[in-house]
């Protein structure tokens, strides 16, 4: 395996959605510039695990959450973190694509002008590019002032991720991306991640186990709230540990 | 009775329900403006009203009903959005906020002249405003407050969730989201909202009988907040039921032609712009 530098570590990590715990227990490392995939059947916790890394769960009431979750050496459980600057650096696609109800543009645009930008050729700029890096851009540049809801469901998930682009995050959190999305759609977004898996830290979650053995270096399954197994994917898809991981990705049960 | 002839007679009764909606007020509409618009001139839209002599106008009224609807919505809006913005996005969900909410709720269902007897005894009595266009206007946004706080909250919560998450996943801030997302989307239902509490703003006269007054300034139209308030529909109650003067019949009908006219035009002036707004954000 190659060494990479560790975005971010899970050390200890318990999650109760009031007296329901969610988490046991995870200790896991997610490398830089690398693609991360957890897998599992659902109500496993590995959504839940990925909405603790940008802190998205202090949205839902009643979460008590134990344990480290370190980013660049921070915790971002520590007390004293910007939660609003830790979204900024760790942003997230969402199962369902979820453009604002606004022209293409102001989508992308939103989160630059949020953070500050307001200079028309600097947005113009940032549009350009992060359509085109989401391979959006000959799609949709004629029609820029539309709005976003009048895009494909594909193009939509791809609109959601150049808007997330568009704040310069180091780390993609994607939350089965493509389980809305059909299956041409869903092979664009896969090789858009293998793109841009070279500058961003990419933990993806996915139901779908062919898909996470196509893209990502490392793959962690789960099973009611542990973590059974974690590894090189291609290990853990062709020789597992654990006789759980086995039967689940053999398709004996999930 | 077989399935196919049951969804038939359904079909053709609510075609029905339609039609007899449609004709109670076509019905309506023309029975109004058939012996209303007659009189209508504009030396009755912008005339000063008479005591005793026929021949006179409304356009004192006119001015008086803008006028308080005007400055009603000035304080009823930010209050009642405010408001709705905290119980919808704020507000934790405990006994306080439940209080809050149900006494909202109740205070949407008092019949507008017991606001009218409050106005009166706070506002015209005990504040010594006297009958006022500014005692009308405070009174007439308390009883729009609940409806505004009602409908704010609702169209909040009826903006997806999707849309806070997206915002708040991309590291804005919760003002942020609800100034730039929440708002922006829940705009059509706030303008319904307002739309319709202007209009029942318009019609109302129980309340400003109380504390607008019955009678206009001699100088008006004036801005003056302190001159009586006579509006529109209060002038119509009020020729209808006290006025020596010979024609209040026709003035009486004038009026309340004027006042259908003027209503449905500012309906349309708000629903328009809104329905294109929400087409070109649905991307049609």
């Amino acid at each position: 395996m190659k060494t990479l530098k560790d975005k971010i570590r899970c050390s200890n990590l318990n999650l109760f959605y009031g007296d329901n715990q969610a988490l046991y227990d995870i200790n896991l490392t997610m490398p830089a510039g690398s693609i991360t995939a957890f897998i599992g059947p659902s109500g496993c916790g590995k959504s839940t695990l990925l909405r603790t890394l940008n802190r998205m769960n202090d949205l839902i009431p009643n979460v008590k959450i134990t344990g480290d979750v370190v980013v660049d050496n921070e915790n971002i459980y520590g007390g004293d973190t910007d939660v609003v600057a830790l979204r900024k650096r760790v942003g997230m696609v969402f199962q369902r694509p979820n453009p604002f109800p606004m022209s293409i543009y102001d989508n992308i645009a939103y989160g630059p002008r949020i953070h500050g930008i307001k200079k028309k050729r600097e947005l113009d700029e940032i549009v350009e590019k992060s359509l085109t890096q989401a391979a959006l851009w000959d799609e949709v540049k004629d029609r820029l002032n539309k709005s976003a809801l009048g895009l494909s469901g594909g193009q939509q998930q791809r609109l959601c991720i150049a808007r997330l682009l568009a704040v310069d995050p180091d780390v993609l959190l994607m939350d089965e991306p493509t389980s809305a999305l059909d299956p041409i759609s869903t092979l664009k977004v896969e090789e858009l991640t293998q793109e841009l898996k070279n500058k961003y830290t990419i933990i993806i979650v996915t139901h779908n186990m062919q898909q996470a053995a196509r893209i990502s270096d490392t793959t962690a399954f789960f099973l009611n709230g542990v973590m059974v197994e974690h590894g090189e994917t291609d290990k853990l898809f062709t020789n597992p540990t654990d006789q759980r991981t086995e039967d689940y990705i053999t398709g004996r049960f999930g | 009775m077989n399935s196919k002839l049951s969804n038939k007679l359904a079909t053709g009764v609510f075609w029905l329900i339609g039609f007899v909606i449609l004709g109670i007020l076509a019905w309506f509409l023309w029975r109004i403006l058939s012996v209303g618009v007659p009189h209508l001139s504009w030396d009755f839209i912008t005339g000063q009203p008479e005591d005793m002599m026929a021949g006179g106008g409304v356009g004192p009224q006119f001015f008086n009903s803008f006028y308080i609807l005007f400055l009603s919505l000035l304080i009823a809006i930010p209050l009642g959005v405010g408001a709705g913005i905290w119980l919808s996005e704020y507000a934790k969900p405990n006994k306080f906020t439940e209080i809050v909410r149900i006494s909202t709720e109740m205070l949407a269902s008092v019949p507008s002249i017991v606001f009218g007897l409050f106005g009166m005894l706070v506002f015209v009595t005990t504040f010594k405003l006297g009958f006022s266009i500014i005692g009308g206007a405070l009174t007439l946004a308390l009883l729009n407050l609940p409806v505004l706080v009602r409908v704010t909250e609702e169209s909040l919560r009826a903006v997806p969730p999707s849309y806070r998450e997206a915002s708040l996943a991309l590291g804005s801030t919760k003002w942020q989201t609800i100034r730039k997302v929440l708002v922006p989307a829940a705009l059509p239902g706030l303008i319904t909202g307002v739309t319709l509490t202007a209009g029942r703003a318009l019609g109302e006269s129980a309340i400003l009988i109380f504390t607008a007054g019955t009678t206009v300034s001699r100088f008006a139209p004036t801005p003056d907040l302190t001159a009586s308030g006579e509006t529109l529909a209060v002038h119509l109650w009020y020729v209808r039921s006290e006025a020596l003067i010979e024609d209040a019949q026709q003035v009486a009908e004038g009026t309340a032609a004027l006042l259908v006219i003027v209503v449905l035009l500012l309906n349309l002036l708000i629903a328009l712009p809104s329905r294109y707004l929400q087409r070109k954000k649905a991307g049609k």
